[in-house]
């Protein structure tokens, strides 16, 4: 048992967490005395808040992603990274600490998708609520807790952190490269995640209830919120450094790791799309945990950063709060949005058997979403009282990110035309976010309208535009790349027909739920109300059934992956006869990626020129820069 | 025959666009139009879906036509398409038509802006006061004291200036018959204006997520003649010159009963956070009151409605129960409020 206890693993990492709580508590008793504060060693507040931030960190050197230093300062032996412990054998080898990339990338998409499960589940509950007027199941505080977690977790464990899974796997293979540039970092990148979901699901058992202030937790509401925020707002802190450290894995990696041949010209659209992602992440993100160390200090120490009512010696600025909030969180939709944008360039150029339409413009939007993303953060706010001369140059900026975003929309349907469309799973979903993100983008040029924003801001026209975006865009391509790389991932082949079913059953049910809510949303319900006027009530049940069927969708997508992947046929390595290099090694793909250093010597998408490769497996002195003739050679072979 | 399909899409997108058009302009989606700002938020509505859905509709047949026409038949399992690269000329079109179309927009939507947000010279200042989880209105009124009510009263075609402040936290002033709204934000004041133009009542609501009881913080604008309106403020301003209480003692017993139970249910009343058997509610922002209240005197009722935080039921928090009912109910309505919860609690 004590051998158990020390070495790395869940039982340390188990016996690390109540050290760490011990610590906040000691901590916080030995402060309180020294500064003569009452209830010295049994204030909850203060040693809770303490402990939500020692304990995960006590956690992840327990379980063994941070541990080297510590080894390495009481003069003990260190561990080299020797990558004896690349691949899963089993299971269980999930659950450890792991540095392959491919490893961490399949525990990524698998911990979203659990959260997926649970925020979906929360908002079954919310619909249950809103299916009648008046109060049947939940009371205000729970309601408003309902929605705050299902959009936590659905933003900073879900969305973001699966996009950042699948690019984790994918990426090194895509660029020819063994693993990821900081390996080490990348696990505590991983780490990091669960702890911040569990935290934020704990919440509903705090005193007082769960954060119940949006996901927005807008400043004064949230600093003088029971308990139960700070799980956010510390929750939030761990999901944003795990983000962060990802996107400079992500960039070092994607700029120093490439294989011989593959200029920038030459990469496939999802790095492209991945290196902007991963930009404004490392620019963004710090400004969310900025926000949240504010409401922290406030809600902690009485710091008075939000605290308004001048007069009593208080001059805190509450807009402050979310000007610096919105500066993350519009970026944030374009970090939810551009590896979605990548997904679909490689599953449409492979699935309608043509180059993407536009190579360079499309690299090119990218980077001007990221710039332009940058200037528009304002139109969150076009009625919360700030200086209203700010509102006309971000609805203009607003208005004109649609342009680079058209240029990919003109562009996916530009390669469509003349295809050969294999209308299997992953086309369908690329097809279905065609469709639906066009709505939710003319929607959002709608919204940029100061206006009609001023009409619908708060409504349900916003909760009907973010869903459109967030699940008919991000949601969709997701299950798009999920279908698209099941194969490579798990090496065997997910069920076609029950694929399709999840497909349309979700493109229905997806519409039927969230477009009514723009009418609704017009005809002046406002979001977030747990009650609502009795006008509303035929819409509003409508809505809540068509939700239940959405959300029984999802268990055929459940089930076709865990099936499939248990006893689902032998995936082949190429099953989709694609050119980019994840799928010229086997599926799943050697330990080490490449047993030869594979050389670049064409575009990514090459197709319909016979003949063509985008990679061969020779040295760079042996390879030939003209494609034609040459054939791609896989290091195993069947 | 290389044309013929792209004619036959045009056509069929130019008819869909138009059924698309037609029922956007059919649906009613706007609720009342009650003041000047509506209009023409309305219209930049309409000329938003007249834009969109020829957008939509154009996407929307290229996928599908390539669905019918291009998709892969038996035989072409190892067939390819075209290898076309791109078309310099095609994305520059398509670069620089939406980049026209939007700044168009922004230009026309920001016309809209100033129309909608004009000043007047003769506006009528209501000053709004926003506390969790209710709305006071109160109109000063020149060299002497302020007329205050829980309902918005508002003349019909005279242009209004609402100042908007809170003493908590984040709320936000909107009717949507006026299709206007701003936060009330803590530390300043925020100014709106509107002009109703049609006499009616109209839901006032709070848009930003203020706390448990969000979703009750209510009340009515009542748009009136300017006649009825002035008699109004005059009646407001009435019981403060002649002390009320005298006023009250006259109500029998029965009519206060009656006054009590009318505010308890009302618009924005204790009914919206509270349960109550008798009155037919069932809000759980607050206690149950069935339960709390039995047995309670009428004094303690008293200190529970004018001073909340005084006692706190188990398992409700402080401050949720906003604590100015003493202003803005009048001694009338908090006295039937007593009597009638007494009664009703016995």
């Amino acid at each position: 048992m004590t051998a158990k206890l020390r070495v790395p693993g869940w039982y340390r990492a188990g016996l690390f967490t109540v050290l760490g709580i011990a610590f906040a508590w000691l901590l916080v008793g030995v402060v309180r005395s020294a500064m003569h504060f009452p209830n010295a060693w049994d204030d909850g507040d203060a040693i809770t808040i303490v402990s939500l931030i020692a304990a995960p960190l006590f956690f992840l050197v327990g379980i063994g992603c941070f541990d080297y230093w510590f080894y390495w300062v009481s003069g003990r032996a260190t561990r080299a990274e020797d990558h004896s412990s690349h691949g899963a054998t089993s299971w269980k080898d999930y659950f450890r600490v792991n540095t392959d990339h491919k490893v961490i990338g399949i525990q990524y998409v698998c911990t979203s998708f659990f959260f997926l499960f649970v925020g979906g589940l929360l908002a079954m509950l919310m619909r249950a609520e809103l299916a009648q007027p008046g109060m049947q199941f939940v009371n205000s505080q729970q309601f408003n807790g309902l929605f705050s977690v299902h959009a936590a977790l659905l933003i900073f464990l879900f969305v973001i952190p699966v996009f950042a899974g699948l690019a984790n796997f994918v990426i090194p293979l895509m660029i020819g490269a063994p693993d990821m540039a900081f390996p080490r970092l990348n696990a505590l990148s991983f780490w990091m995640l669960p702890l911040a979901g569990t935290m934020m699901v704990l919440s509903f058992f705090a005193p007082g209830g769960s954060f119940a202030t949006g996901w927005t937790a807008y400043a004064p509401l949230s600093t003088e919120a029971p308990i139960g925020q700070m799980f956010f707002t510390i929750g939030v802190q761990f999901a944003g450094a795990s983000s962060i450290a990802t996107a400079l894995n992500f960039l070092v990696t994607i700029i120093t790791m490439r294989a011989p041949g593959m200029s920038f010209f030459r990469m496939p659209l999802l790095v492209w799309a991945n290196f902007s992602t991963s930009l404004l992440v490392v620019i963004a993100t710090p400004f969310i945990a900025a926000s949240q160390f504010f409401v922290l200090l406030d809600r902690a120490l009485g710091f008075q950063f939000f605290d308004a009512f001048v007069g009593a010696g208080k001059d805190g600025s509450v807009l402050m709060y979310q000007h610096v909030f919105w500066f993350y969180s519009h970026p944030a939709v374009y970090i939810m949005m551009l590896p979605g944008f990548g997904i679909i360039s490689e599953v449409l150029s492979v699935k309608a058997r043509k180059p993407i339409f536009g190579y360079r413009m499309m690299a090119f939007s990218l980077i001007a979403i990221v710039v332009l993303g940058f200037t528009v953060w304002a139109h969150h706010m076009f009625v919360s009282g700030m200086q209203s001369w700010i509102r006309i140059p971000m609805m203009i900026t607003t208005a004109i990110i649609a342009v680079p975003t058209g240029i990919k929309i003109f562009s996916w349907l530009a390669t469509l035309w003349r295809g050969v469309l294999h209308l299997d799973t992953p086309m369908l979903f690329a097809l279905g976010f065609l469709t639906t993100f066009t709505c939710g983008g003319i929607s959002g040029v709608m919204l940029a309208m100061i206006p009609f924003d001023i009409h619908v801001s708060d409504t349900y026209f916003i909760v009907a535009h973010i869903h459109y975006v967030l699940f008919g865009g991000s949601l969709f391509t997701i299950f798009a790349g999920v279908y698209y790389w099941f194969p490579k991932m798990t090496g065997r082949m997910y069920d076609e027909r029950l694929g399709k079913l999840h497909f349309w059953a979700t493109f229905v049910f997806f519409n039927l739920t969230f477009a009514p809510m723009h009418v609704i949303g017009v005809q002046g319900m406002p979001r977030r109300v747990a009650d609502y006027a009795e006008q509303f009530a035929g819409m509003n049940l409508a809505i809540s059934i068509a939700s239940f069927l959405l959300g029984l969708s999802m268990l055929v997508f459940l089930y076709n992956m865990i099936v499939s992947w248990r006893l689902g046929p032998r995936a082949s390595a190429n099953p989709w006869r694609a050119l980019t290099l994840e799928w010229q090694v086997s599926s799943p793909p050697p330990i080490f990626n490449f047993d030869a250093v594979p050389t670049v010597v064409g575009g990514p998408y090459e197709y319909g020129i016979p003949g063509a490769v985008h990679g061969i497996f020779q040295s760079p002195a042996e390879a030939k820069p003209t494609p034609a003739g040459s054939v791609a050679t896989s290091p195993t072979t069947e | 025959m290389r044309r013929h399909p792209i004619i036959q899409m045009v056509v069929i997108g130019a008819i869909a666009s138009a059924i698309g058009i037609a029922l956007a302009l059919w649906i009613d989606w706007f609720p009342a139009d009650a003041a000047k700002q509506g209009h023409p938020i309305d219209t930049l509505y309409d000329v938003l879906m007249i834009v969109s859905v020829p957008i939509f509709v154009l996407v929307l047949t290229v996928i599908l036509y390539s669905v019918w026409a291009f998709r892969m038949r038996p035989g072409q399992e190892l067939e390819d398409g075209p290898p076309i690269h791109g078309n310099t000329r095609l994305e520059v079109f398509w670069t620089a038509i939406p980049a026209i179309l939007l700044v168009s927009l922004c230009s026309y939507a920001y016309a809209v802006l100033n129309d909608i947000e004009t000043k007047h010279a003769d506006e009528l200042v209501v000053k709004v006061q926003a506390v969790q989880f209710a709305w006071t209105f109160s109109y000063p009124q020149a060299g002497g004291r302020a007329v205050t009510s829980t309902q918005l009263y508002l003349p019909k075609d005279k242009p209004v200036r609402f100042d908007i402040q809170t003493k908590d936290v984040l709320h936000d002033f909107w009717v949507p018959a006026f299709r206007v709204k701003i936060d009330a934000v803590p530390g300043i004041t925020t100014r709106l204006r509107a002009t109703p133009t049609r006499l009616g009542t109209f839901p006032v609501v709070c848009a930003e997520l203020c706390g448990l009881g969000h979703s009750v913080m209510r009340s009515t604008a009542h748009v009136v003649s300017p006649a009825a309106f002035n008699r109004w403020l005059a009646d407001q301003q009435a019981p403060a010159q002649n002390a009320g209480g005298g006023e009250a003692r006259q109500l029998s017993q029965q009519q206060l009963l009656a006054l009590g139970r009318e505010t308890f249910t009302g618009d924005g009343g204790c009914g919206a956070c509270h349960t109550l058997g008798d009155a037919g509610t069932t809000g759980t922002t607050g206690p149950d009151l069935d339960r709390v209240l039995r047995g309670q005197s009428e004094d303690a009722i008293r200190t529970d409605i004018v001073d909340p935080n005084a006692r706190i039921a188990p398992g409700y928090a402080a401050n949720i129960m906003p604590p100015t009912f003493e202003q803005t109910l009048s001694a009338q309505q908090l006295d039937g409020l007593v009597a009638y919860l007494a009664t009703v609690s016995k």
